[in-house]
């Protein structure tokens, strides 16, 4: 589970930290870290937008005072007003509040898709790539053929046969099959990884001087790829809230009354024509943090081809 | 020319069968007692004799490698089985839903290849700056929204906002438009994504300022030099979107409650009807697998040099698995694209 908590957060750090760099290294004077922000901003906003909804992941209960699932049959469809930001929905739940828990569902469902992703992935590729051979072959032909399947259809697929056996579908299990489907993409990063850092000079001087397999792995190949596999989480970080709410519209994820993105849009679907901001404040909540995920994830790979 | 066909099929055909052997170890055999279950169900009202003859059907009292054997030599004749919710067989469903569904993705991939056109000229060649960041900033957009929102709001705005489609499908042409414009912003992301930025690499090649240099126009050069250069990487890019194409299908039928594979799917799914979710898999598959092919012979004809693998002096082609390693297969995915620097296609100077 640690890995899963970690996950959004390095995710975040990094680009923070390049923010500081960049400011550092511009310090001296304020037109240059105008400057600095001038090319920067939409990085920036996309960190902040990422922070907010990892921090209304974290703690929703500091950002709203309304329960998201109590009923209050007083409030129907309310419009959005000062005592309800975003208005409220059929059930009289403030909706706001339901966006705000919904964070939680969308960012814990996509961190533990993308760390079976990364776990399932990380082990196939470096294996595959450092010991190569027959094993190497059979894996990526492999993974050839999961390509030629619909991503999204196998991800439906394993949803089915988990509902299959206990009668129900749920946030985990959708995560868990979109991690296994999207895994063939970071087993791809990681074994290019590999054979481009075993390829080299420094670990051909390791292994001369009697390295073992693992402290190589440990102390070379890990911290040269970490740059763009970071760069791929944040990606893959956006794809996966986008499929798992796409998983939840189509009844294959969350289930009512969790708050979740895609099953608030879905719930608020029958009332677009009157009550349009059921369908716009959920849709836009995925849209933004997904873009920003694009934007981070791009700097840190620009970053990494440096 | 000749063998690079042969081999290329041959490919084809080894991909489908092994896509088959996963569908069918993933939805068959893995989940072996769901025609059990389906016959235990009080609501399928199946009478034992009709469950002797389903589960010899399914051979399901037989060892998994003859059960496997008889069913890829079922498949290859066209018999996918019987659907465990009505008597009909899968191909007779699968093959009622998709003549709705081939019009749709065709038609989408169309819309799809003529924003990302559009996109990739107007993001390189608008004289203003500001319109070519505003637009090249369109493909991360369009991969940032989930389709069942773009369905969503197309369909609340020309079906009840200006009346101009009809809200559910009657079959016409007009009511094919919004759902199409849906799915082809959902492709149109990755293209317009890599032709945008194939088109900037294959501008910035010397032979295009050599022809700059001698006096050609920016429409000439573009014509005659860039577009074949840079037409290749979207080329392999739009047979994997077709693949997609079907699961994005999925999303949209759902959205626009038209009939089609999509809700052949979900109806599949809320019933657990998983001989009809194998067939929608190997459906897909089949055409992922049929238009690479086409997409594979498609490639001599813009560069030559794919046959003349040998005397190739420098770059690399980027074959399918490259692309898809470098770019994921979602929209937004588009993290390392680096197109493959290669020489100009063969071609006559002014």
């Amino acid at each position: 589970m640690s890995i899963i908590a970690v996950e959004p957060s390095s995710a975040d750090r990094e680009p923070l930290n390049g923010a500081a760099d960049g400011a550092s290294r511009t310090a001296p004077s304020s037109t240059t870290a105008a400057r600095w922000f001038g090319s920067h901003w939409v990085l920036v906003i996309s960190v902040a937008v990422f922070a907010v909804a990892l921090l209304w992941a974290l703690v929703p209960g500091a950002f709203t005072r309304y329960d998201p699932i109590a009923i209050d049959n007083g409030l129907k469809l309310r419009p959005p007003s000062a005592e309800h930001w975003f208005g409220t929905d059929l059930l009289g739940r403030d909706l706001y509040s339901r966006i705000v828990y919904g964070a939680r569902a969308s960012l814990l469902g996509a961190s533990i898709a993308v760390a079976v992703a990364v776990f399932v992935g990380s082990v196939l590729g470096a294996i595959a790539g450092w010991f190569g051979g027959l094993g190497d072959t059979a894996l990526m032909r492999l993974i050839d053929v999961l390509l030629s399947i619909p991503g999204f259809l196998l991800a439906i697929s394993i949803v089915v046969l988990y509902t299959a056996r206990t009668g129900h579908a749920g946030l985990v299990p959708a995560a868990i099959a979109v991690g296994l489907t999207t895994s063939a993409t970071f087993a791809r990063l990681i074994r290019s990884e590999v054979l481009r850092v075993r390829a080299s000079n420094y670990v051909e001087a390791a292994i001369t001087s009697g390295a073992t397999t693992f402290a190589i792995v440990r102390r070379h190949v890990i911290p040269n790829s970490v740059a763009t596999t970071v760069s791929l989480i944040a990606v893959q970080l956006g794809i996966a809230i986008i499929w798992i709410a796409s998983l939840s519209f189509l009844g294959l994820g969350a289930q009512p009354p969790e708050p979740e993105w895609g099953l608030l849009v879905s719930d608020g679907r029958k009332y677009i024509a009157t009550r349009g901001w059921l369908v716009l404040f959920p849709a836009l909540a995925i849209v933004a943090v997904v873009l920003a995920t694009n934007v981070i994830s791009r700097h840190l790979s620009k970053r990494a081809a440096r | 020319m000749r063998s690079y066909v042969l081999k290329r099929f041959g490919q084809a055909a080894l991909v489908l069968w092994a896509a088959y052997t996963v569908s069918f170890l993933l939805l068959s055999a893995l989940p072996g007692d769901a025609v059990h279950n389906r016959i235990q169900n009080p609501e399928a009202q199946i009478s034992p004799d009709q469950a002797q003859v389903l589960i010899e059907y399914y051979g399901l009292d037989r060892p998994l490698w003859e059960q496997y054997g008889s069913a890829l030599i079922a498949a290859l004749r066209g018999d996918l089985g019987y659907s465990l919710t009505d008597g009909r067989t899968v191909t007779e469903l699968v093959g009622a839903a998709l003549p709705s569904t081939l019009a749709l993705t065709g038609l989408a991939l169309l819309f799809g290849v003529v924003f990302s056109i559009l996109i990739g000229i107007v993001a390189n060649y608008a004289p203003w700056p500001s319109v070519r960041d505003v637009v090249g900033s369109f493909p991360a957009l369009f991969g940032s929204i989930p389709t069942f929102v773009v369905g969503i709001l197309l369909l609340q705005l020309f079906s009840f906002g200006l009346r101009l489609i009809p809200a559910s499908d009657d079959g016409s042409f007009v009511a094919l438009l919004a759902p199409a414009v849906t799915l082809g912003i959902l492709v149109a992301a990755p293209l317009a994504q890599v032709f945008t930025t194939s088109i900037r690499s294959a501008r910035a090649q010397p032979f295009a300022r050599v022809l700059q240099s001698r006096g050609a126009g920016q429409a000439y050069v573009f014509r005659r030099g860039v577009l074949r250069n840079s037409s290749m990487p979207v080329l392999t890019l739009l047979g994997l979107a077709c693949g997609e194409l079907i699961a994005g299908a999925v999303v949209t039928e759902a959205v626009f409650a038209r009939p089609g594979i999509g809700q052949l799917t979900v109806g599949a799914v809320s019933t657990q009807d998983l001989p009809v979710l194998q067939g929608v898999v190997l459906v897909a598959a089949l055409a992922y697998v049929s238009v690479n092919f086409v997409v594979d012979l498609a490639y001599p004809f813009i560069d030559p040099r794919v046959l003349t693998k040998g005397q190739r002096t420098t770059g690399r082609r980027a074959g399918p698995i490259a692309v898809a390693g470098a770019i994921d297969r979602e929209p937004a995915a588009l993290p390392n694209l680096r197109v493959p620097r290669r020489l100009p296609v063969e071609m006559s100077m002014p």
